[in-house]
């Protein structure tokens, strides 16, 4: 390896948290961010190639670098109790969450709209939890508070930028700019004849 | 629609014990198979009813649906259930929609065209909640460097203070403050007597004064308030006769004619405290008093 990919490794190994480019670029002033990216990528070969892989992996996450074990390890390492998997998050924080993610910045009451129930707990908890923060005020009655999600958000689903998440448009039920073929033909019988 | 507790079936069936227990117990289990806590809300409910049901989702037959979902909603707790009532008031009424008649050419708007755009909407986000926790778990499954789970904070402890600590805090923050700046309220006494004397000298010249003489237009409350109560006290003892013609008019002041040379006061406003019962009149009261 080069001396710069060692600078790195050693670097993002005192890190807990992923460090974006510019933040390891301080390393050494004398450094490009060219030669910044090629030690990252041999590093990350390193890790993967180097006499069939090492036990952890370079990975970009939250538009920065980060030293992760690999997931075939997680096993015995969380029965050896030398570190604990954090807890899942509810199918009402995930809903909150991805509605939050693609609506940003957006208000409970919309919120509310799609869920169809109230937010205002799991707001909180997610608010707790640094995934979401208020990112401004709506203009209109009361200026209810806006929420956008957080670097911590990125980091939790291991997304390198919002960007990454697929596009409205290519989910299978796309949505936003929906036709309405509701219209025609209602079937009229189904609601004549209750059972 | 209605679940038959068993030894209510026994009766109304009329079957041996052992069937109709069956079948009570059958039908229990059918309506109370799914638990409401599976669900993250009443539109998550709609979905699982619709794709259960192999619905075209486009053309839901909202009486079916609206009766599945009031059964299992039947489960549910008060408290988690005002979201879920919500939409079965919701459903019941396309329902009813769905019933009224309609003209062949008449433009008909589907009443379920807004349930349908809400559940499409909430189907989208349950496809990026899927690619969101697939993530996570892909996350999950990879420590990074000294991670530790967040910690839950401890609540804290509570105040311990006694009362002689608190009267001595506060005693040293009444000390600190330099001087305490207390709202000093400086009396100011309504001056009838003097208004009295001011309305006497104008009536005296004028015989016939309007409200605006007595008052200037920028005096002080006090001012105006001193004037009106004096003004009140003349007409009671009846030096004077105060005459509105509408609320919010100018109010005419004038006194008796004893003496020849003082003018007529205004014919209108002598007629109206007579005619006019809207007309606010101290005339008649104060010659009462008098």
């Amino acid at each position: 390896m080069t001396p710069l990919a060692k600078l790195l490794e050693a670097a993002l190994f005192a890190s807990a948290r992923p460090v974006p480019l510019d933040e390891l670029a301080a390393l050494d002033s004398d450094a490009s961010d060219a030669a910044l990216t090629a030690a990252l990528q041999e590093l990350k070969e390193h890790y993967d190639t180097d006499s069939d892989g090492h036990g952890v992996e370079l990975v970009e996450i939250a538009g920065g670098w980060q030293i992760l074990t690999r997931a075939e390890y997680t096993e015995a390492i969380e029965r050896a109790q030398l570190a604990a998997r954090p807890q899942r998050l509810s199918a009402a924080a995930l809903e909150t969450l991805a509605i939050i993610a693609y609506r940003q910045p957006i208000g409970r009451a919309e919120i509310e709209e799609i869920r169809g129930v109230n937010v205002g707990g799991v707001l909180k908890s997610l608010h707790e939890r640094g995934l979401i923060d208020v990112v401004g005020r709506a203009e209109g009655l009361g200026r209810p508070l806006l929420y956008g999600t957080t670097p911590l958000f990125l980091e939790h689903f291991a997304l390198r930028h919002l960007e990454e998440l697929p596009r409205a448009d290519e989910l299978a039920v796309a949505l936003r700019h929906m036709p309405a073929p509701i219209a025609d033909a209602p079937s009229v019988e189904a609601e004549a004849s209750p059972e | 629609m209605t679940t038959v507790p068993p030894e209510l079936a026994v009766t109304v069936d009329g079957l041996p014990p052992g069937l109709a227990r069956t079948i009570a117990a059958e039908r229990v289990e059918s309506s109370f198979v799914v638990e409401l806590t599976a669900f993250s809300g009443p539109l998550d409910l709609l979905l699982t009813l619709i794709r259960d049901e192999k619905i075209d989702i486009y053309d839901i037959p909202i009486a079916r649906v609206a009766e599945q979902f009031l059964r299992r909603i039947r489960t549910l707790g008060l408290n988690e259930a005002a979201d879920y009532l919500e939409m079965a008031a919701r459903l019941l009424r396309i329902k009813a929609q769905m019933l009224l008649p309609r003209g062949e050419n008449e433009e008909w708007e589907d009443p379920r065209a807004e349930l349908v755009r809400r559940l499409l909407e909430y189907q989208q986000m349950r496809e990026i909640v899927d690619v969101l926790e697939h993530r996570a778990d892909d996350r999950r499954d990879r420590f990074a460097r000294a991670y530790l789970p967040d910690e839950p904070t401890p609540p804290q402890a509570p105040l311990a203070l006694s009362l002689s600590e608190l009267l001595s805090a506060v005693d040293r923050i009444l000390r600190a403050v330099w001087q305490p700046n207390m709202h000093d309220v400086v009396a100011r006494p309504l001056d009838v007597p003097s208004a009295i004397g001011l309305i006497r000298q104008l009536i005296a010249i004028r015989a016939q004064l309007r409200w605006t003489d007595v008052v200037q237009q920028d005096a002080p409350p006090w001012q105006v308030l001193s004037a009106l109560l004096g003004l009140l006290e003349l007409a009671r003892i009846g030096e004077l006769h105060v005459n509105q013609p509408r609320p919010f008019a100018n109010v005419d002041i004038w006194r008796d004619v004893e003496v020849m040379a003082a003018p007529q006061p205004e014919e209108d406003a002598a007629g109206l405290t007579n005619e006019n019962d809207d007309t606010v009149n101290t005339r008649d009261a104060s010659s009462e008093a008098a």
